[in-house]
């Protein structure tokens, strides 16, 4: 049986590791440390850890701040009010100055279940990926995430990590080595390759394997790099299979069908359809009935992958 | 520590130029924000003349004290006194807003040395001072943290918070200074949307609160001097200043939050300045 991990979990133990090697790390919360697992860090180092209460805005502003006295800070909320509540403080006081300030939200997507609409970001990499300067990274798995969180540590400048609250399978082994702007290709595909993030790209593994057994040959390619994009990923997986499929747990405006479509249209304009949130909101529910609700499970993206396999006949 | 007459007498010397320096600014470029430029100046003059330690030769100096201009319309102000700090030369200030210039119509931090944080968008700057007066505190500096904030600027939700926060961590490395000059955009504060009591409010979130005359640089540099001295909450100074002040055509006029001076205007105050002069 395959071992699962909550994205968000990983986070937290990467979160102690940084907090060990490096003392310039300092975290932020904003009353949610039990969920988004900063709890971890703020255990280990409550000097490092500031709990800013219920405050978004102010929570963003004040890592801005730790970041000019030459802290390396790491703000965490959920997905929803991190990006939406403190866009304009992420905007002006983190990006525009260009600060090393990092953003680790958790609870995206629709898998924060039953809370319902209000809690489930669907929008947040499509708002965080158009400000200028902010990095955009989701993770797969456990491993990815860990490594996600020491390459957003490296890096200068602005970066949002995605993490989510439910466990996922772990899909890459412990060898794996995550880099800022490079996707990983699983399989190399034939008819239709699936570019995918998050724990979609589980589901994406799962629906090459659901075409196998038709004959139908899926590349499946993990883009936890949003931003910048792998374009030279996207460009060769369009030209070897004439035809893309893209999977998220987000909306499918602006987010990593929005991002892959703009590059496909500039660069290797190929049949496209993309899987994710149809512009609409999320609902109540278990995670698992809602990726089925919404369309978001293997079954969905291979029937996706006919879908786009017919457009490319017809083409 | 009080400031000597002698320092005194050059300090209102030095707002003067920079009020000069500010009238040409804007009028050189006719664009701008004037009279909340003017009503701060002497705030700022007490803090970068007599109070702040820096090093315009190395901005990132780690001994620095921090200045955040909040309310970021008011770049022309922080530009004439970086410009009299020694961070950029005076004729640099005539590039103000233009294309390529490193002194935009908002502070840019990532562009001119001297700017601690990117500013423009209303509400925010405290909140960046309560960073870098935590990341300070972590490092155990002597460093202080200034955060000039206006009086309209108050109705921003995340001053608050904010005030909050840095009275929650007991930032006594923190001082917030509110230019007070009753005006905002669409005309008085007071009609607008109502801050007062705000020396009330600000006591109420735990700070410890100054009440003075903005435009004294004796009670500014006497406020300063005491602040360093208040432990375990912050301080906010609440300068009751006149917008546009310095020059009779622009004082307490909200038409002048937005609007530069035109040739006439500019010569009539530059002549008041002028008679203004300590010498
Ligand atoms: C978030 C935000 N909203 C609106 C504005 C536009 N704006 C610029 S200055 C100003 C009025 C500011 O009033 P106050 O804080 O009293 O400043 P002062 O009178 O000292 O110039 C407004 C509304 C802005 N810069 N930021």
């Amino acid at each position: 049986m395959t071992q699962k991990i909550a994205t968000r979990d990983a986070y937290g133990d990467a979160l102690v590791n940084l907090g060990k090697k490096r003392s310039d790390v300092v975290v932020l919360d904003a009353d949610l440390s039990g969920s988004t697992k900063t709890s971890k860090f703020a255990k280990a180092f409550p000097d490092r850890f500031f709990n800013i209460g219920i405050a978004e805005q102010d929570m963003m502003g004040t890592a801005a701040g730790l970041a000019v006295g030459g802290k390396l800070p790491f703000a965490s909320t959920f997905a929803v009010f991190a990006t939406g509540r403190a866009w304009e403080q992420v905007r002006q006081s983190i990006c525009y100055p260009n600060l090393n300030v990092k953003i680790v939200a958790s609870h995206a997507g629709v898998t924060v279940g039953e809370d319902g609409g209000s809690h489930q970001s669907v929008e947040d990499i499509a708002v965080m990926r158009v400000i200028p300067n902010m990095t955009v990274i989701v993770p797969a798995d456990g491993i990815e995430t860990m490594q996600a969180i020491e390459a957003a540590a490296e890096m200068k400048g602005p970066c949002y990590v995605r993490v989510g609250r439910n466990k996922v399978p772990v899909i890459f082994g412990p060898d794996y080595r995550f880099a800022i702007g490079k996707a990983h290709v699983f399989h190399e595909g034939k008819d239709a390759a699936i570019i995918a993030c998050g724990l979609m790209t589980a589901e994406a593994l799962a629906a090459r394997e659901l075409l196998a057994a038709e004959g139908i040959n899926a590349g499946v390619i993990n883009m936890a790099s949003i931003k910048p994009l792998d374009r030279d990923a996207v460009v060769a997986a369009a030209r070897q299979c004439g035809a893309v499929v893209t999977a998220e747990e987000h909306s499918i405006i602006g987010g990593l069908g929005g991002a892959v479509a703009e590059a496909l249209a500039e660069e290797a304009p190929v049949p496209m359809v993309r899987v994710g949130m149809k512009d609409v909101f999320g609902t109540s529910g278990t995670g698992e009935g809602l990726l089925k609700h919404y369309g978001l499970s293997a079954a969905d993206i291979a029937a996706a992958v006919k879908e786009v396999i017919k457009k490319k006949k017809s083409a | 520590m009080a400031a000597t007459e002698t320092q005194l007498k050059d300090l209102g010397e030095k707002a003067r130029r920079m009020r000069i320096d500010i009238l040409k600014m804007l009028h050189g470029c006719g664009s701008g924000h004037t009279g909340g430029s003017l009503s701060s100046t002497d705030i700022v003059t007490a803090l970068y003349f007599y109070k702040m330690k820096y090093d315009p030769k190395n901005p990132g100096w780690d001994g620095r004290d921090h200045f955040v201009l909040s309310k970021g319309h008011a770049a022309p102000m922080l530009y004439a006194a970086l410009a009299h700090a020694g961070y950029f030369e005076q004729a640099e200030l005539c590039t103000l807003r233009k294309l390529g210039s490193r002194l935009q119509g908002h502070p840019d931090s990532k562009n001119l040395p001297g700017v601690e944080i990117s500013t423009g968008s209303l509400g925010q700057g405290l909140s960046v001072a309560n960073g870098i007066a935590l990341a300070r505190r972590l490092d155990k500096g002597q460093n202080r943290v200034y955060a000039l904030l206006g009086d309209g600027e108050l109705q921003e939700g995340q001053i608050w918070e904010a005030a909050m926060t840095a009275a929650h961590y007991k930032l006594d490395n923190l001082c917030a200074l509110v230019d007070n000059n009753g005006l905002q955009i669409d005309g008085p504060v007071a009609k607008v949307m109502n801050v007062e009591p705000i020396t009330d409010k600000w006591r109420a979130f735990g700070w410890e609160v100054m009440d003075i005359d903005g435009h004294s640089i004796a009670a500014l540099c006497d406020a300063l001097d005491r602040a360093e001295t208040v432990k375990g909450k912050p301080v906010c100074i609440v300068c009751r200043t006149v917008k546009g002040k310095g020059c009779s055509l622009f004082e307490g006029k909200v038409e002048f939050h937005g609007t530069t001076p035109s040739n006439e205007e500019l010569e009539t105050a530059l002549k008041e300045l002028a008679e203004g002069a300590c010498i």
